[in-house]
C-alpha cells in the first residue's frame, strides 16, 4: 500500500518536474519562466524526500526555491524593461544546435547501453541523518562550520558594497 | 514515509481549494469586460503606466541579507536537532556563527544600506 502510493507520487513528481522544465525553456515571458523553475526545484525536493534524504530536501527549499529563486526574479525585476520582455526562444544557430544536442544523446545512449553492471549503494540511509549531520557539524566539522560564517560575511560586506550607490 | 502524508494533503488541498474558487467564481460571475474595468487597480487611482516597470536597486540589498540568512538557517536545522544530545558547547558555537554573521548586518546598518531614503 505505502510501497504503491510512493510509485504514484515518484510518477506525480517526475511529471511536474518535465513539464515545469519543459516550459521554463518554452514559455515567451522570462518572469513566468521563473515562476515554472521554482515549481520544478519544488518538486525536485519531493524527490529528495522520496530518497529519505531530509536534509537534503530541506536545504533545497529553503536554498533553492527560497533564496536562488529570489535572486532570479530580483535580477528579473531589476533589469529594465525584462519582466514583461516576450523572448524568442530560437536563434539562427537552432540547427546546430539541435544537432549538437542530438550527438550528445546518442553518445549518452550508447554508453548507457554499454555500461553493463551499474553499481549502485544497497544500505540504507541512517534513519536520523539530520541528527548525524547536526552532531558532526558540531563536533567533527567544528571549524569549516565557522568558517563558513565568515565567508557568508564576506559574501554579505562584498554585495554591500556592490551594491551601493555612490554617494559623491 | 507515512508521516509526510500530511505534507500531501495540505499540498492538495492547497491547490485545490485555489483552483475550486477560480473555477466556481468563473462559472457563476457575469462576464462583462470593458477598458475601463481591466486596468490595473490602483486604489481609486488611475494607474500611471505599465505595471512590468524596473524595480528599485534597494531592494537588491534586502534581498542578499534575506540570501544570506536564509543560508544561515540550513545550518541551524541540524544544528536544532542534534542540540539536545550536544548542550551548552552546541550553544556556544553558534552564538559564534550568529555573531560573526550578525556583524555583516552591523555593518549594513552602519553603511546606510538599510536606509530608506
Amino acid at each position: 500500500m505505502v510501497e504503491a502510493g510512493v510509485g504514484i507520487i515518484f510518477w506525480i513528481l517526475t511529471f511536474v518536474i518535465i513539464v515545469s522544465a519543459l516550459l521554463v525553456v518554452t514559455l515567451k515571458n522570462i518572469f513566468h519562466s521563473a515562476l515554472f523553475l521554482i515549481l520544478c526545484l519544488f518538486a525536485v525536493a519531493g524527490i529528495f524526500i522520496l530518497l529519505h534524504a531530509e536534509f537534503l530536501a530541506a536545504a533545497q527549499v529553503l536554498i533553492y526555491v527560497g533564496a536562488v529563486s529570489i535572486l532570479i526574479i530580483f535580477a528579473i525585476m531589476l533589469t529594465s524593461n525584462m519582466a514583461s520582455k516576450k523572448i524568442i526562444q530560437t536563434n539562427q544557430n537552432a540547427l546546430v544546435a539541435f544537432f549538437a544536442c542530438l550527438m550528445f544523446l546518442v553518445v549518452t545512449l550508447v554508453l548507457i547501453n554499454k555500461t553493463g553492471v551499474w553499481n549502485y549503494s544497497t544500505r540504507n540511509l541512517p534513519a536520523e541523518n539530520i541528527l548525524t549531520i547536526g552532531k558532526l557539524l558540531m563536533t567533527d566539522f567544528m571549524l569549516p562550520f565557522e568558517v563558513v560564517s565568515v565567508l557568508m560575511l564576506a559574501a554579505m560586506i562584498g554585495a554591500i558594497v556592490l551594491a551601493r550607490e555612490d554617494k559623491a | 514515509m507515512l508521516e509526510y502524508l500530511a505534507i500531501i494533503i495540505f499540498i492538495v488541498a492547497g491547490i485545490g481549494i485555489v483552483l475550486f474558487t477560480f473555477c466556481f467564481s468563473r462559472l457563476i460571475r457575469p462576464a462583462n469586460p470593458y477598458p475601463e474595468k481591466t486596468i490595473n487597480y490602483e486604489c481609486a487611482e488611475i494607474p500611471q503606466g505599465h505595471s512590468w516597470i524596473q524595480f528599485n536597486n534597494r531592494f537588491y540589498i534586502f534581498g542578499l541579507i534575506f540570501v544570506i540568512f536564509d543560508v544561515e538557517a540550513v545550518f541551524l536545522f541540524p544544528w536544532a536537532v542534534a542540540f539536545g544530545q550536544l548542550g551548552l558547547y552546541a550553544l556556544i558555537e553558534m552564538v559564534i556563527f550568529i555573531t560573526i554573521l550578525f556583524y555583516g548586518i552591523y555593518y549594513a546598518w552602519r553603511k546606510g544600506a538599510l536606509q530608506w531614503v
